[in-house]
Parts: C-alpha cells; sequence; structure tokens
C-alpha cells in the first residue's frame, strides 16, 4: 500500500533556513543542507525548500543550496519560490531537485505550467497554491488578468452557503479572485503532477489545517494533494489525512523546532492505522 | 566505471551522487564510446516517454542502449529507463519504444477517486523471484515511486518484483543482464542505495 507522506518543509532565504509565522518576523535557524541531512536521518519521506529569497541577484544561491543536499540526502526533494521560467526549472532539476513547485508564475500564466508539464514531465510539476476563505469577492488585485476571458469559469464562485476559497499570491498578501477548486482543476488538466495546498488562514497559528479545504481539493482532483499551512499537535497531522484526504502532511516549524519529531508523527499515524512508511 | 546515459532529461545528478555514495565510479555521459566503453549502463528517466525517445534518437544513443544491452554487461533501467525498454507505451497515442522486452506501457486508471494518479510517494515490494539486487529479505520495505505509466511484460517470467496500487502492478523486471524498477532507488534512502551498491558489484 502506498504509504501517506510526511514532509518537513524548509523555509530557505539566501541560503539559510528561517521560518516565519504567517510569513512575517522571520527567525533565521540554520544551514538547509544540515536541517536536511537531519530530516533524512529522521525518516521524513520528502523534503520541501521553500526559497523565499527576495533578491534576484542572489536567485542562484538556491542552486547552490540545492546541489549540496543532492549530494548528501537521497530522498526526494521538491523546491519552489520564484520559479518563474521553463530555465529555472531546467536548473532546480539539474541541481538535483526532483519537483519544482510553481505558485505565481501559475497565476500569472496559466499555460506555464503546461509548458513545464510538456517539457519536464507532470511528475516533477507541484502547483502550489496559496488559499484564503473569503466572505465576499476579492477585488482583483493580482494578477493583470489578460487570460481571464479565457477561463472565466475560475471566477464563479459557488452559491451560498458553500464555503469559497480564492488563491492568493505574494504570501497571502494579493486576492486574485480566482476559486481555489477551480484552479486545481485546471492545473491538474495542464498537467501538474501534485498540488501543495497552504491555507493562508492557518499557515503559522497551529490550529490545524483547513481540513474542509483540503478535502474539497482533494475530492475535485485526481492528483496527490499535500495539506499545508496550520499543524500544532499530532491529532492535527491525523485530521489532515482522514479528514483533509490529504496524500501528504507538510509542516515546518513544529518540526523544526522539535515540538513534534518526525518519528513521533509516523508512530503516531501508523498506530491510528494509517499507512506509514516506519 | 558505471555510465549514466545522459539525454537532456531528468534528475541525473541523484543517481550519479547515489552511486557515488556507495563507492562506484560512475559518469553521466551522451557519448556514444564512453557508453559503450563502460563495465555497467544505467539509463535513468523522468518525463515524457516520447520526448525521451527523441532524444535518445537525436543524440544517436538508440543503437548504444542495443548494444549495451547485447554485450551483456550490467544494465539498469529506473523509472521511464524501466518503460523505454518495452516495445509501445500508451500516452499521448502510441509510441515506439526500444522495443528490447515484449510488452506494453500503460497509463493508471481507476474508477476509485482516492487511487490519485501520478503514483507518488513510498510503496512496498512483492519478490516474486531472486534477485541478485535484493536479499530475500529486504523485498518489503518502501521505495519511493512516482510514475502514471506501468510496464505490462508479455512474458511474466521476468517480473522480479510487484507493488500494489489499486491492483498489483510489475514494479521490477530482470531478464538476463537486464535490471529494471519503477521505482527510484537513487531516492529510496538507505535500501535504494543498498540495491546500487549491489548492482555495482555486479561485474
Amino acid at each position: 500500500m502506498l504509504a501517506k507522506r510526511i514532509i518537513p518543509c524548509l523555509d530557505v532565504k539566501d541560503g539559510r533556513v528561517v521560518k516565519g509565522v504567517q510569513f512575517v518576523n522571520l527567525r533565521d535557524a540554520g544551514d538547509p543542507v544540515e536541517c536536511a541531512a537531519a530530516y533524512e536521518a529522521e525518516g521524513a519521506d520528502e523534503l520541501t525548500f521553500l526559497d523565499i529569497t527576495a533578491s534576484h541577484e542572489k536567485r542562484d544561491i538556491i542552486l547552490d543550496v540545492v546541489s549540496r543536499t543532492a549530494e548528501k540526502v537521497f530522498m526526494p526533494l521538491t523546491v519552489g519560490g520564484g520559479v518563474r521560467t521553463l530555465d529555472d526549472i531546467r536548473n532546480l532539476l539539474k541541481a538535483g531537485a526532483d519537483k519544482v513547485a510553481i505558485n505565481t508564475a501559475a497565476v500569472h500564466n496559466p499555460e506555464f505550467v503546461q509548458q513545464a508539464a510538456q517539457r519536464f514531465g507532470s511528475q516533477c510539476i507541484v502547483v502550489a497554491i496559496d488559499a484564503k476563505q473569503v466572505e465576499t469577492a476579492s477585488p482583483i488585485i493580482d494578477p493583470p488578468v489578460d487570460w481571464k476571458d479565457n477561463h472565466a469559469d475560475l471566477f464563479q464562485r459557488p452559491a451560498p452557503p458553500a464555503p469559497t476559497w480564492e488563491v492568493f499570491t505574494h504570501g497571502g498578501r494579493n486576492p486574485t479572485g480566482i476559486q481555489v477548486i477551480r484552479w486545481a482543476q485546471l492545473m491538474e488538466k495542464f498537467g501538474a503532477g501534485e498540488i501543495l495546498l497552504t491555507s493562508m488562514d492557518r499557515d503559522g497559528t497551529k490550529q490545524g489545517y483547513d481540513v474542509a479545504l483540503n478535502c474539497a481539493v482533494s475530492e475535485a482532483t485526481t492528483i496527490p494533494v499535500i495539506a499545508s499551512g496550520g499543524a500544532g499537535t499530532l491529532e492535527h497531522m491525523y485530521e489532515g489525512i482522514v479528514k483533509g484526504k490529504a496524500d501528504a502532511v507538510l509542516a515546518a516549524s513544529i518540526f523544526h523546532f522539535k515540538e513534534i519529531t518526525i518519528p513521533e508523527t509516523k508512530r503516531y499515524l501508523a498506530d491510528k492505522g494509517i499507512t506509514i512508511r516506519l | 566505471m558505471i555510465a549514466i546515459i545522459d539525454y537532456g532529461m531528468g534528475n541525473l545528478r541523484s543517481v550519479q551522487k547515489a552511486l557515488e555514495a556507495v563507492g562506484a565510479d560512475a559518469v553521466v555521459s551522451s557519448q556514444p564510446q564512453t557508453i559503450l566503453d563502460a563495465d555497467s549502463v544505467v539509463l535513468p528517466g523522468v518525463g515524457a516517454f516520447k520526448d525521451c525517445m527523441d532524444n535518445l534518437d537525436r543524440l544517436g544513443l538508440i543503437e548504444v542502449v542495443h548494444k549495451s544491452i547485447q554485450s551483456g554487461k550490467p544494465f539498469l533501467g529506473i523509472c521511464l529507463g524501466l518503460q523505454l525498454l518495452f516495445e509501445q507505451s500508451i500516452e499521448f497515442g502510441t509510441v515506439e519504444g526500444l522495443g528490447i522486452l515484449p510488452g506494453k506501457v500503460l497509463r493508471f486508471h481507476f474508477d476509485d477517486p482516492t487511487l490519485k494518479v501520478p503514483h507518488m510517494g513510498w510503496n512496498t515490494l512483492t519478490l516474486n523471484k531472486p534477485s541478485p539486487l535484493f536479499d530475500s529479505m529486504d523485498a518489503h520495505p518502501y521505495y519511493y515511486f512516482v510514475h502514471s505509466y506501468y510496464v505490462v511484460p508479455d512474458n511474466q517470467d521476468m517480473v522480479v518484483t510487484t507493488t500494489d496500487y489499486g491492483m498489483p502492478f510489475v514494479s521490477g523486471i530482470q531478464h538476463e543482464n537486464i535490471h529494471a524498477f519503477q521505482f527510484h532507488p537513487e531516492k529510496s534512502q538507505k535500501q535504494g542505495l543498498t540495491m546500487l551498491e549491489k548492482f555495482a558489484h555486479l561485474n
């Protein structure tokens, strides 16, 4: 049986690991290669690097981090953050990444995902979606949706009282008006091999994953969905998988600061009957 | 020396680093002579079947793969490198493969919506017959998979391992000097490295 995956995520800025609470107030917490090796030793199923380096000139630092990680760690590695061109993807894969996560670039140009999947294969294209539940339709700030007319259905809100989640960009600051579930379906159609779904409402709160959001996306698509944002306890991991129907659960700070360890998480989930690689 | 065939796609560095980690001397090359001179050959692979075949063809490597296998030297196919060995793949229409092994490559289709495609993550193996790459005891640990297609060999005798995902599918084959697997040993941590170490010592 296919095991549910436990994925630690390292936010990397200028080649160093940091973790923000709701993407603000970053704390420096070490060397990404060292962290990756530690997580492998603990039995993590995959690893995700999210590159939050702002400066364009420093973008190549992540390639060096990925390359050094690939020399030491023999587990699947996903790298996201600032992936905008086919060359960005090629360079990351060449450095040793197994999958790349595309976020804002997909919102700006959905066909980019299609091109990437055709060129490199669906198996290495992850679409990262930052989702927020909204009460009223957002005024569209980002992107300048020149493709809106081609995909008008993406902006149609479900009839109330069904909950509505919208895609946000720029670390949850910019609303796009795009409906998360329809967006996930389009990304699947365009060849995404996996969805990394982050609840911006829950991220950093330790209140648990948004299981309603995750379940809705998981049921609406046939590709794997990774639940992200809000894990604070072992029970949250279990809920993400069982109620959220997630194929994998991702967490950052709780693993990073050893509030919960990977072995502890795996043992807990296995004891509750989840298929886990121990 | 082990040659890893470079056809311009995929994460070749991981395969090389994993082989180096178990003490093997491995080069990544698209040079026919380098590959033909190697003691053993690895055909790795991610990406689309047709693109890979096109690239192998463009680089003049189709014949090199055939010759490497005919020479009897140990040959390891990984993921798409397993699928390419068969006659054809039903991916965006029918695409001809290398045709070294009889059989075809099909896409997963499930009625059960909880079975996602790609089959992505860690799954176990059932050992069907002895293989020099597995101790009989270590056939059951988890290995890392990421694929949407699976091979259906005509000849069941070549099946080394099967894996269960909605149904049992063929996750490893051995035919003479050919060893090929659907999962990624180079991404399967300790037990994957153990396999690669055994492969490196085959000759």
